[in-house]
């Protein structure tokens, strides 16, 4: 028997999975799919900034769109933290598509230009 | 502009949804932002986690704030930057002495006034740590923006105090940049965090949460050096021996936040020793007309997507007291709080002005695992409801119909325990 604390959502649901992999606890099927993914392959969502050449924002926020494996985060991070952008973005742009290998891309989630909007 | 109908101050989550649900045609309204953009504290939240109740999805700060600033881009609302309400009068209308860069000291003349100024945080001096004054002791918040909207990491060997989802936040964003986090004390036997901050910002980098321990000890002459932590007994003293010392350049607070409200002190204004803000009525109004308050202004939320609630119903109070405003004379009846009740918002509710539901907002003391909410009035319940779980660091709410009120004589919200 495993005990897991479910991170999808706010709400934290106490998961239990058994030897035969049953899973109970969870109030709505992300919770299943929580499970199975941790105890197979952790994901994480990622969030962090990166540099840019504007002065009104001086770091944009930027989130991956998917979860990504948990052994990457500091491999991303250092990947990221190479970066500067030079280009004006709008929220949801893609910053870096493909982060690592793993598929999944890095996303904006704020535009660049904060006094127009 | 120098003279509006409405203006709303500050332009975070409560300060947007105020002004999105105050648009009318007939209105002049004015949003001031001390920033450079809207979106408030939002801003640096960069995690993700918002807008669920909001939206049905899980939106990061600057996403959730996105949403409304989009909405409110479309109405006719004014916005002044970077600028500061240095005061506020009332005589026959609100005057607000405001500064900014580009037009310098100016005044401003409004009929009402949404305050949406959200709230500060506790800092050392409110938490009582002895030892020397060195450099690197800093509220969690204040780290939190140098980190996350000017790219500066505070520090590389860090310790933090208190455990609320600001602190977890935190630690794994300053690990995930590079800085080692030692450890998080937390004075209580357990987290105020949500359990999830428990598990993906500690656990999965291995950093320690003490419970029942506090820091005792800072040291350090220009820069922090070193800290020292004890463990607590029941009554909150630390117990002698044993105490445990850790290395580190940097002291993050994140021991609760203060509703900010300075810029009332000018006005005759009556405030709450609990909540520590004003007393409003059902319509979110001080007992200065004209005057109302929301967010984290009027008390602390857990989520935003409650701010941005309590900011919508401020909006549109304000819009009704401007345009269609109740000439009848108030009568104001104190909220009675039960046992384990330790605040509700509204304070108070205007009886002879019942035509809407009427929501309170409100705290409790102690962690039950099953309780009945209750509203009574003349010895009678005319509300109530059973609810699952409560705990002090979940803020729950409770809405009474016009309907249900009998008479208007006080009611009173009590929480019964059921064991």
């Amino acid at each position: 028997m495993k005990e897991l604390t479910c991170i999808v959502c706010p709400v934290g649901c106490h998961l239990s999975v058994d030897e035969n992999q049953k899973i109970t606890g969870n109030k709505c099927p992300r919770g299943y799919q929580y499970a199975i993914s941790e105890l197979t392959h952790p994901k994480r969502m990622l969030t962090t900034t990166v540099r840019t050449i504007f002065n009104d924002v001086p770091r944009l926020s930027v989130k991956s769109k998917e979860p990504v494996p948990k052994e990457y985060l500091f491999d991303i991070m250092s990947e990221l933290n190479q970066l500067i952008v030079t280009k004006h973005v709008k929220i949801g742009d893609i910053i870096v598509s493909n982060i690592h290998q793993t598929g999944v891309d890095m996303v904006a989630t704020k535009s660049t230009d904060v006094n127009h909007q | 502009m120098n003279n509006v109908d409405l203006a709303i101050i500050g332009g975070g989550a409560a300060g947007l949804a105020a002004a999105l649900s105050a648009v009318d045609d007939a209105l002049r309204i004015v949003l001031i932002e001390k920033d450079r953009q809207l979106g408030g504290i939002l801003n640096q939240c960069i995690h993700h986690g918002f807008g669920l109740h909001q939206f049905k999805e899980e939106l990061t700060g600057p996403e959730y704030a996105d949403r409304f600033i989009q909405s409110l881009s479309k109405q006719g609302v004014s916005i002044m930057f970077e600028t500061t309400v240095l005061d506020i009068q009332k005589k026959e209308d609100f005057e607000l002495m405001i500064s900014s860069p580009k037009h310098g000291y100016e005044h401003l003349h409004a009929r009402a006034v949404i305050l949406a100024s959200g709230c500060y945080e506790r800092t050392r001096g409110a938490a009582i740590i002895p030892g020397t004054r060195p450099k690197g002791i800093m509220p969690a918040g204040s780290a939190q923006r140098y980190l996350n909207m000017e790219g500066y990491l505070v520090g590389k060997r860090i310790f933090i105090l208190g455990s609320g989802d600001i602190g977890l936040i935190m630690a794994r964003r300053m690990t995930l940049e590079g800085a080692q986090v030692l450890g998080v004390a937390e004075i209580m036997p357990y987290s105020n965090g949500l359990t999830r901050n428990i598990v993906q910002c500690l656990h999965d980098f291995d950093i320690p949460l003490y419970l029942s321990h506090t820091v005792t000890h800072v040291k350090g002459k220009e820069v922090l050096e070193q800290i020292t932590i004890q463990e607590v007994d029941q009554s909150m003293n630390p117990i002698a021996g044993t105490e445990k010392v850790f290395d580190v350049d940097t002291l993050l607070l994140s021991i609760g936040l203060i509703p900010d409200v300075a810029l009332f002190d000018g006005l005759p204004m009556k405030k709450s020793p609990t909540t520590r803000s004003a007393y409003v009525d059902q319509h979110l109004m001080t007992n200065i007309d004209g005057l109302f308050v929301c967010g984290n202004a009027l008390h602390v939320h857990d989520l935003v997507d409650w701010v941005s609630d309590e900011g919508k119903k401020a909006g549109q109070w304000a819009k009704r007291y401007l345009l269609s405003p109740s000439h009848a004379v108030k009568d104001l009846k104190p909220i009675l709080l039960g046992h384990y009740v330790r605040y509700v918002v509204p304070h108070h509710i205007d009886m002879n002005d019942c035509t809407e539901p009427i929501t309170l907002s409100f705290r409790i003391t102690k962690k039950m695992t099953a309780a009945y909410i209750k509203v009574i009035q003349d010895d009678q319940v005319i509300a109530q409801r059973k609810s699952a779980y409560l705990a002090p660091a979940e803020m729950e709410s409770m809405i009474i119909q016009p309907h249900q009120l009998i008479s208007k004589n006080p009611i009173q919200l009590i929480v019964e325990d059921i064991v």
